[in-house]
């Protein structure tokens, strides 16, 4: 079992947010420790988005507090975030096309030699952090734009490892890949926790949260809907959770599917 | 426990995307580019960028050929020294203005004024030196950082209230060339000093030949001595590196370009102070927007604005700086066109020439739709323009030919631009 800090390193307390009429987020509550990595699960529009966007400082939060490592924090600017050391992999991958892999895995945070960009360090930093994470694209100098989804998904993440954070957060990370790439990047998760990192998976894939996540958030309509420990909760009861119900169509499915088995 | 199977294998179906799985074959990928080395390597780099559509200065290059070689058909003067020498004078105003309106197409966003404040920086001169006899120096800086203010407030307009840019700018089209026209007042025509700071900016040359010839030498040199210790630097990282002949070929172009440039101002007045001080400016904006964080945060605006804003960019002061830059350079554009002239009078900064600086800027291959081109880009623009302008004034052929030669020229680019996208998004590089 992989060592798990007393004091969280992100604590939400209360957390809501509201856009115009909708209220997005209602008092949400959530932990995640060093060496640690929650699932994030959740329907379509149950504000699993709007949560990370919180946390990474796109949408400043309206009511509650943000804790980190034990003291109260306030994150308004996507700068507040990184500079706490909170690196995000958003589903729509933030890219530029436009820009090469070396200078979007730098975008933000690029490396300086007498006020100059660093070409040849960046290069060969890119280099080797691809190749540490066995990601393989046809040239770091070529731009975004010609990479496939798949490599610009391992480009994303591998960006959000440059700054050596201490809590990364995946939204959706496996949605666009294929089953070897969903794989490296189920790896690339453990080997973030064994490294100490606290890490949010957000996902709809109950086989990739089964795999690799220790703890499960679920949220439902913009508020907590309980939180289970991965190894001793059924896929049922996580699933129950994220519908609202044990009524659904999903168990519907389950019993019918069932019954069809033992028929 | 069936439901796991179900929505697991399910699951897998969906997200299973043919291109990634392609893409983690374990065999040898025929996608990586391996680049051989050496000028074989290099020749098949070229090769291989071509047919991805990626034509580069290409185009352009060509067509200045075709307009040298069709010009000195018709008329053996095009060619002489006196034409080429006036051509990279006169080429200068319109160059500087070009290099501010890149930065603002690097952004994806368009500047309508920056002919009207060209104007309003020649009327700020003409006004402060010559009728309340200000010192010349001080009332140059005074134009030109009026230039940044007023760009800066279009860029404020733009970036903080979030008001498009096309708008805001084409408001300043109007009110800057009214304002500028105010400044001038009844008269209409301030004369300048042709001995001034700004009278010599056009008419100065450097007499002596080691001038050019040291230009060129120096220029050589420095090409040379940057790609080689780059390429050094680049090995001992194990990063590739440009292949040794590469470099030397690239030098040896330069040069023969650089000394033929030389030998022909040389044979005329020698080398002009406008084209030195144009050389300059796009040594140094060329620098900025390939070497330093400012213009990789420009380029990145250009590609994606959340992207951007999420890694941390400062998005508003980076809009507002670029169009402060628009607006400095069309104000440095608006003195050399002072200069020229020798006066600040009611047409400057009117008719063609703000629709001649946003052509110069494409035709060199700055592309419409943000993230996509070069500081040098001015310079080959404009040389393809002005030299439409004086092959035709040799030939005594009005501006209604000459609009509309360059406005054929200014098509034909976009064309070949967007027929160059079309293939570059097929061979996967848009």
């Amino acid at each position: 079992m992989v060592h798990v800090s007393a004091t969280p390193v992100l604590a939400l307390r209360g957390v809501s947010k509201r856009f115009g009429a909708v209220q997005a987020l209602t008092d949400v509550e959530l932990e995640v420790h060093a060496g640690e990595v929650v699932a994030l699960v959740g329907d379509n529009g149950a504000g699993k988005s709007t949560l990370v966007k919180t946390i990474a400082g796109v949408h400043p939060i309206d009511e509650g507090a943000i804790e980190w490592d034990g003291k109260a924090v306030s994150i308004n600017k996507p700068h507040d975030a990184q500079h706490l050391g909170i690196a995000t992999v958003y589903q729509d991958l933030a890219l530029c096309d436009n820009i090469d892999v070396v200078g979007n895995l730098f975008l933000g945070r690029e490396l300086r030699r007498r006020g100059v960009l660093d070409e040849v360090e960046m290069e060969r930093r890119s280099r080797e952090l691809l190749d540490t994470l066995s990601i393989r694209i046809p040239s770091v100098r070529i731009p975004i734009a010609s990479l496939s989804g798949g490599q610009r998904q391992t480009v994303a993440i591998a960006r959000s490892m440059l700054g050596e954070p201490k809590l990364v957060i995946l939204d959706e990370p496996t949605a666009a890949l294929g089953v070897e790439q969903t794989a490296q990047v189920l790896d690339l998760v453990e080997r973030l926790r064994e490294r100490g990192h606290a890490v949010i998976l957000i996902s709809h894939n109950m086989a990739d949260v089964k795999a690799v996540a220790d703890k499960v958030a679920v949220l439902r309509l913009g508020r907590n809907n309980g939180v289970f420990e991965v190894k001793s909760t059924s896929q049922e009861e996580i699933i129950s959770a994220i519908t609202g119900a044990t009524d659904n169509a999903v168990t519907r499915r389950a019993a019918r599917t069932n019954g069809e088995a033992q028929q | 426990m069936s439901i796991d199977k179900t929505s697991a294998t399910a699951d897998q179906h969906i997200v299973e995307n043919p291109d990634a799985a392609a893409g983690s074959d374990t065999a040898v990928d025929p996608r990586l580019l391996v680049r051989e080395q050496g000028l074989a390597g290099y020749l098949n780099e070229f090769k291989r960028k071509i047919r991805g559509g990626d034509l580069g200065s290409i185009p352009v290059v060509i067509g200045l050929v075709v307009i040298c070689i069709t010009f000195q058909s018709l008329n053996s003067a095009f060619l002489s020294a006196k034409n080429l020498n006036d051509i990279s004078v006169a080429m200068v105003a319109t160059g500087m203005m070009s290099v501010g309106i890149i930065f603002v197409l690097l952004l994806g966003e368009i500047d309508l004024s920056v002919g009207s404040v060209s104007g309003v920086a020649g009327a700020i001169f003409a006004v402060l030196a010559v009728t309340h006899g200000m010192n010349e120096w001080l009332a140059l800086i005074i134009a030109v950082v009026t230039g940044a203010a007023i760009g800066a407030l279009h860029g404020f307009f733009f970036a903080r209230i979030g008001a498009p840019a096309f708008a805001v700018t084409l408001a300043g089209l109007l009110f800057w060339n009214g304002f500028m026209l105010h400044l001038l007042g009844q008269n209409g025509t301030i004369n300048l000093d042709s001995d001034g700071v700004v009278g010599k900016l056009t008419t100065y040359y450097f007499s002596d030949v080691a001038a050019a010839y040291g230009l060129a030498a120096a220029a050589v040199v420095l090409y040379f001595v940057t790609a080689f210790l780059d390429a050094r630097r680049r090995d001992a990282a194990g990063v590739p590196s440009r292949p040794l002949s590469e470099i030397v070929l690239r030098t040896v172009l330069l040069a023969v370009v650089a000394f033929a440039a030389a030998v022909m101002f040389n044979q005329y007045k020698g080398l002009p102070l406008a084209l030195l001080l144009f050389l300059v400016v796009l040594v140094s904006m060329d620098f900025l927007v390939r070497r330093t964080a400012y213009g990789r945060k420009v380029f990145a605006l250009g590609g994606s604005v959340e992207a951007s804003r999420r890694a941390g960019i400062n998005v508003v002061a980076v809009r507002i700086s670029v169009f402060a830059l628009a607006g400095l350079f069309a104000s440095v554009g608006g003195l050399f066109w002072a200069s020229k002239i020798a006066a600040a009078n009611q047409s400057a900064g009117s008719g063609d020439l703000l629709m001649n600086v946003i052509a110069a800027a494409v035709i060199g291959g700055t592309s419409l739709f943000g993230g996509r081109g070069r500081i040098w880009n001015a310079l080959l623009g404009v040389m393809v323009i002005t030299s439409i302008q004086y092959g035709l004034a040799l030939e005594g052929t009005g501006a209604p030919i000459q609009y509309m030669i360059t406005g054929a020229v200014l098509l034909a680019t976009v064309l070949i631009d967007s027929v160059t996208r079309k293939t570059q998004r097929t061979a996967g590089r848009a």
